[in-house]
């Protein structure tokens, strides 16, 4: 029960702590929300690249892979696993074969909910 | 002009309107939050969705042209057949607010493009063209609709941000006006076409602090042109400076000599609550200065209350275009003052 | 008054009311830190179910994408992520908001150009430079790999 606990406290730490310094970037500096987003993502392969990330996520699970820096963490993943298994051109295919899940359910969900919903106005 | 303020020239002073015409009609038709702010008594229609019964928002907007150009019609027992022209423009791409709005009228129909300076620019040029004895009669109608705004120059509706302290709300309303060569007042008596004056502010977050250097010219060129001082007026009103906006002119222009303090207020921060609505640094669009001169200025002239003020239109000049590839946002200001009676000596006064 | 551009701006920047920062890092740990501790959740309830890892691996943030989607199209998410700011936008859900808002607002515009092309309009630069990123990645992955460095 106390280990559930000190792993509930590990994930809402990290995942929070990702949160907190993209809000101190847009606070503090002009960088904008979709730039933000972008640097999240490829700093997640840079850190996954240079083994940073998969103790981070071993320590915290979804508080490192729900972070869009978790995304960037996915691409890289699937292209090792893609180099690994067919060489050269898997560094084409793994990218974007380790993130299809998240990118096809967005894509869905986007499609389903344009035609379910209708705008609404802000208050 | 980036560097200074314009000198007071020749052709850059007050222009006094020939025989001033009368402000005979207005209406206006605001969204929810609009009706729900603190002038919220002073609009004619309003509507609950913001949609106006239309499946766009684009479309919403165009109706509420439609219903305030209606209502004006009404309200002044005008025919379409009565008005010379109609001036109109909006912040949509084109001017198509305006120009499908207003499709269904008969009434010759020109389309501007003064950013949210818009009602002031319509104002300016039909009291010009009623002053100077054209058309007997003619109407200045614009709008801004938040959401089709919101669309065009920020993010989609649900998109989830925060917004910066700086930044402004856009109004959901629509203005029109009706000018008559003949009547008994309220009157167009002066107007002074502004200078677009660009200062090298990129933040589109921040379109009070970029048309700022706008008004502070249009203001000082009207005092020193004109000999009035700020304390003849009972009210000094810019368009949509919002909270940033509205602090550095009347600093700037405390700093040059003209203490407008005591008369000076802004559209934007009167149209809503800055303690309970919840939109930054004020109210900003077309629509936010036409709604407050047409509903609550024009009201408070009706009774009484206002006998002489200065309307400075305010506007930001720029597309998404020019602000994702970094250009800074330049400033307009056309002013416009309306006075309860006609100046002494006024050809045909 | 002459007044040039750079000492305007530096003028402006006085009245420019800041950002209250230190209550938006607050909300944006708690609810960034709620959103993960969420996943986290479906990621056990998952295993627990018996599902296999590698697919628990890909449906824990489907189920968060499913829920930003259904919060954006009852309009519920903008309010929500006008608290947490950076709290919704940097999880997975601003990924799936930042999808699934422009696909609604574009319907007036048609399914293939409206839906269709706007859909990725804040969420395309994302997958690009994701994408890109990896395939950097994995060119240097091969060379070292097949040197047995990693």
């Amino acid at each position: 029960m106390r280990e559930i606990l000190i792993d509930c406290l590990l994930v809402f730490a990290v995942g929070g702590g990702f949160c907190v310094i993209a809000q101190l970037l847009i606070d503090y500096t002009k960088i904008t929300p979709a730039r933000i987003l972008v640097t999240y993502v490829v700093a997640g392969v840079i850190l996954t690249a240079v083994g940073i990330y998969e103790p981070l996520v071993k320590l915290a699970g979804c508080g490192a892979t729900t972070p869009l820096t978790g995304f960037g963490y996915s691409h890289a993943r699937g292209v090792e696993y893609a180099v690994r298994d067919r060489g050269l051109v898997g560094a084409l295919t793994g990218g974007l074969s380790g993130t299809a899940g998240g990118i096809t359910a967005a894509m869905t969900c986007g499609f389903i909910a344009a035609l379910v919903f209708n705008g609404k106005p802000k208050t | 002009m980036t560097e200074g303020f314009a000198s007071i020239g020749k052709n850059r002073g007050v222009l006094t309107v020939p025989n001033p015409p009368t402000i005979r009609a207005w209406a206006t038709v605001v969204g929810k939050k609009e009706h729900d702010g603190p002038l919220g008594g002073d609009f004619d229609l309003h509507a609950e969705d913001d949609r106006f019964g239309m499946d766009t928002w684009e479309k919403a907007e165009s109706e509420m042209q439609r219903l305030a150009l209606g209502l004006l019609l009404k309200k002044s027992g005008c025919r379409e057949e009565d008005i010379g022209a109609v001036f109109a423009g909006d912040l949509l791409n084109q001017c198509t607010g305006s120009s499908f709005g207003l499709l269904d009228y008969g009434i010759p129909y020109f389309g501007l493009y003064g950013a949210c300076s818009t009602m002031a620019e319509g104002m300016m040029l039909s009291s010009l063209l009623v002053g100077g004895g054209y058309f007997s009669q003619a109407a200045a109608v614009c709008s801004s609709h938040f959401c089709s705004a919101e669309r065009q120059f920020r993010t989609p509706i649900e998109y989830g941000g925060q917004r910066t302290p700086t930044a402004q709300w856009t109004v959901t309303g629509s203005g029109a006006v009706l000018l008559s060569a003949d009547g008994c007042g309220p009157y167009i008596t002066e107007v002074l076409p502004g200078i677009s004056v660009q200062k090298g502010i990129t933040d589109a977050n921040n379109m009070g602090a970029a048309m700022a250097p706008a008004a502070i010219d249009t203001l000082a060129r009207y005092f020193a042109s004109s000999g009035a001082q700020p304390d003849d007026f009972d009210a000094i009103l810019t368009g949509d400076l919002g909270q940033v906006g509205h602090d550095i002119t009347a600093d700037m222009l405390y700093a040059m000599g003209y203490d407008i303090r005591r008369v000076y207020n802004d559209c934007g921060l009167m149209i809503y609550s800055s303690q309970s609505q919840d939109v930054h640094a004020g109210g900003s669009g077309c629509g936010c200065s036409a709604s407050v001169i047409c509903g609550h200025v024009l009201k408070k002239f009706a009774c009484g209350d206002y006998k002489n003020i200065l309307f400075v239109g305010t506007g930001a000049l720029m597309s998404t275009t020019s602000v994702q590839q970094g250009l800074p946002i330049a400033g307009i200001a056309h002013l416009v003052r309306i006075s309860a009676e006609k100046p002494a000596g006024t050809i045909g006064g | 008054m002459n007044l040039d551009a750079k000492t305007y701006q530096n003028y402006v920047k006085a009245y420019a009311k800041k950002s209250p920062s230190p209550k938006n890092c607050i909300a944006a740990f708690l609810v960034g830190g709620s959103i993960c501790l969420l996943a986290e959740g479906f990621y056990r309830l998952y295993l627990h179910l018996g599902l296999a890892e590698a697919s628990v691996r890909i449906l824990t943030p489907v189920t968060i994408i499913v829920l930003t989607a259904i919060a954006t199209g009852f309009g519920v998410f903008d309010c929500l992520a006008k608290f947490a700011g950076a709290g919704t936008l940097v999880p997975i859900s601003g990924f799936a908001n930042a999808v699934t808002s422009p696909a609604i607002d574009n319907k007036a515009e048609g399914l293939v150009m409206g839906v269709g092309a706007k859909m990725f309009i804040i969420a395309g630069p994302v997958i690009v430079y994701g994408t890109l990123a990896s395939v950097i990645w994995g060119v240097i992955y091969y060379f070292l790999h097949g040197r047995g460095i990693v």
